[in-house]
């Protein structure tokens, strides 16, 4: 936490972001995007993820809601009512903020395994209702009509668009995470995380810290998946609502290392390989879910800390790179 | 001399059980008052109601002239009190000077990371623990955490710092190190509770003692006073007329 240094640790992501950004335009090859958007897409919800998981040390089993809930209400307005993609991205965004903080005013008062069960209900919950709720299209959900494409000059230069766009939500999401980390704020975090009565004692206003934590960690999920919503071209509520999603999310912090900048990334690109090679293996097609259960079971039982946890113990000199 | 802490008629039970019953006194600012008692006598209940972790049922606490009783235990740091744990309780993951950066950052002054990182390693010089300053927290030892306790609590500048058996588990010369330590805190005008069952120190360093048994205030006064009461003898050792009591029967 020395000055000087303080922008160092930030670097590294950085880069990684920007090489997952250039690859596709270098090579000009739209099956190299869709590679990176996939990636990039993991590094953005699993960095947002991490403010909460790795820095507060709250696990959340259910933080696939805020990207599928502000995907809704996203595509709600932009397909519905006729409104542009910015304006769109923006209401997803604090539509998934303002859920946070109502949800943390209710749930952040619970602590372990009991947050960890109420994140899964609420996500079953947001499921039921979007199945059931007429504006947002049911159980068939919203197809969006090709005219919204032809403000940006077609649906071909508009997936071309959100592929930038979801890049810029990335970087977002690094710097606030680099922020967070540096910040007054997060040292309150890491003291929650580390011993919440202990942080209480000493003056951190918990209930405070804890719900703008969450508010924080859901707006950018909110974006990605107004974005995604937007490219994919419709949404319903198992693709918005995947209970399977928040776990890999959870394994991609945890791989990577939580509670630092870097981990996040490391994991979500390690485990979307992984899985690209699981999902086209013949043998491991059908088991890919297992293999992250499993992965998941050897990460907690032998590398806690994640593998920039684990090169930070082992190595101190690299603390200062890898933050 | 004003009064900084003022209990008054402070009761608080746990089912069945009476914790404190009636607990009443006023602090003078500057004084070192020690609180003794035997197990489960109620004195970490008493840090726990004055602090805001677990408010009383009954009673008042006033604070700098303002009651304080029903506060969360955020808002006394804030308001300039501050305590060590029994049990210490450092954040092992953070480093020594985060830890205590975390106290500067949110008491009484709420400072800035930066000027919390000077007060730190200003307070780690003070309490002796500077060379660890890098250190994860976890991996002190018990003299060392029970220092960092200090530290922490001292770096959120209190006017009213509550000492939870700092000497407990240290030898004779940690807690001679640790004795001078807290005079040197009383000389910088940070007023003291402190509880503790190391008697030697406790009688050296306090100006008043107030001795608690079943959540009762059975005693009160200078160290001197408090070392010959005969209820205090009782508390601690059983009724020292017992025999000849026994004898007259017999």
């Amino acid at each position: 936490m020395k000055r000087g240094h303080r922008w160092l640790g930030i670097l590294l992501p950085l880069l990684v972001v920007a090489g997952l950004l250039l690859y596709p335009v270098i090579t000009d090859n739209e099956s190299n995007r869709e590679t990176s958007f996939t990636i990039l897409k993991a590094i953005a919800l699993a960095s947002s993820l991490n403010i909460l998981l790795g820095y507060t040390g709250y696990v959340s089993f259910g933080h696939i809601v805020f990207y599928g809930f502000g995907g809704y209400v996203g595509i709600y307005v932009v397909n519905e009512l006729g409104w542009s993609i910015w304006a769109g991205l923006l209401v997803g965004g604090l539509a998934s903020g303002l859920l946070a903080f109502l949800l943390g005013k209710a749930i952040l008062r619970l602590r372990g395994a009991y947050f960890a069960l109420a994140t899964i209900g609420v996500n079953e919950a947001m499921k039921a209702f979007a199945n059931n709720f007429d504006l947002f299209g049911g159980p068939i959900g919203m197809v969006l009509n090709f005219s919204v494409y032809k403000p940006y000059g077609g649906a071909a230069q508009a997936l071309s668009m959100t592929f930038f766009i979801l890049a810029g939500l990335t970087f977002a999401a690094l710097i606030i995470s680099h922020l967070v980390r540096t910040s007054k704020f997060g040292l309150s975090l890491q003291a929650i995380r580390e011993n919440e009565d202990a942080a209480e004692v000493m003056g951190v206003v918990t209930p405070d810290a804890k719900t703008w934590a969450y508010v924080l960690s859901a707006i950018i999920p909110g974006m990605v998946g107004v974005l995604f919503f937007f490219k994919n071209g419709h949404v319903e509520p198992p693709l918005a609502f995947p209970l399977h999603a928040s776990i890999e999310l959870l394994v991609m912090v945890m791989l990577g290392g939580q509670g630092t900048v870097l981990g996040p990334i490391l994991g979500a690109f390690a485990y979307q390989g992984m899985r690209g090679y699981l999902v086209t293996s013949d043998f491991f097609k059908d088991i890919q879910l297992s293999v992250s259960g499993v992965l998941l079971l050897l990460i907690v039982l032998f590398i806690p800390a994640g593998a920039v946890g684990w090169f930070r113990h082992r190595i101190p000199s690299l603390r200062r790179v890898l933050a | 001399m004003s009064t900084i802490l003022s209990i008054q008629q402070v009761s608080k039970h746990f089912g069945g059980l009476q914790a404190l019953l009636n607990v009443t006194f006023d602090l003078p600012e500057g004084q070192i008052l020690g609180l003794i008692g035997p197990n489960g006598a109620g004195k970490t209940t008493l840090f726990n109601a004055i602090n805001g972790v677990y408010p009383p049922e009954e009673g008042r606490i006033i604070f700098r002239d303002k009651e304080v009783t029903h506060l969360k235990t955020y808002r006394h740091a804030r308001m300039g009190m501050a305590r060590t744990h029994q049990i210490v309780q450092p954040l092992n993951d953070l480093s020594v000077r985060e830890n205590v950066m975390v106290g500067a950052c949110f008491g009484r002054e709420n400072m800035s990371l930066a000027h919390a990182s000077h007060t730190a390693d200003e307070v780690l010089e003070f309490v002796g623990l500077s060379p660890r300053a890098d250190q994860l927290a976890g991996s002190l030892n018990v003299a060392q955490k029970k220092r960092l306790e200090m530290a922490r609590a001292l770096a959120s500048r209190p006017y009213l710092l509550l000492l939870d058996e700092v000497l407990a588990g240290l030898n004779s010369s940690e807690i001679e190190a640790m004795t001078k330590t807290v005079l040197n805190i009383r000389e910088q005008g940070i007023t003291i509770i402190m509880i503790e069952h190391v008697m030697k120190a406790v009688m050296n360093v306090s100006d008043r003692i107030i001795v608690l048994d079943y959540g009762q205030q059975i005693a009160e006064g200078t160290p001197e006073e408090i070392a010959n009461h005969p209820k205090v003898i009782e508390a601690y050792l059983g009724d020292p007329k017992l025999a000849e009591k026994l004898m007259e029967e017999g």
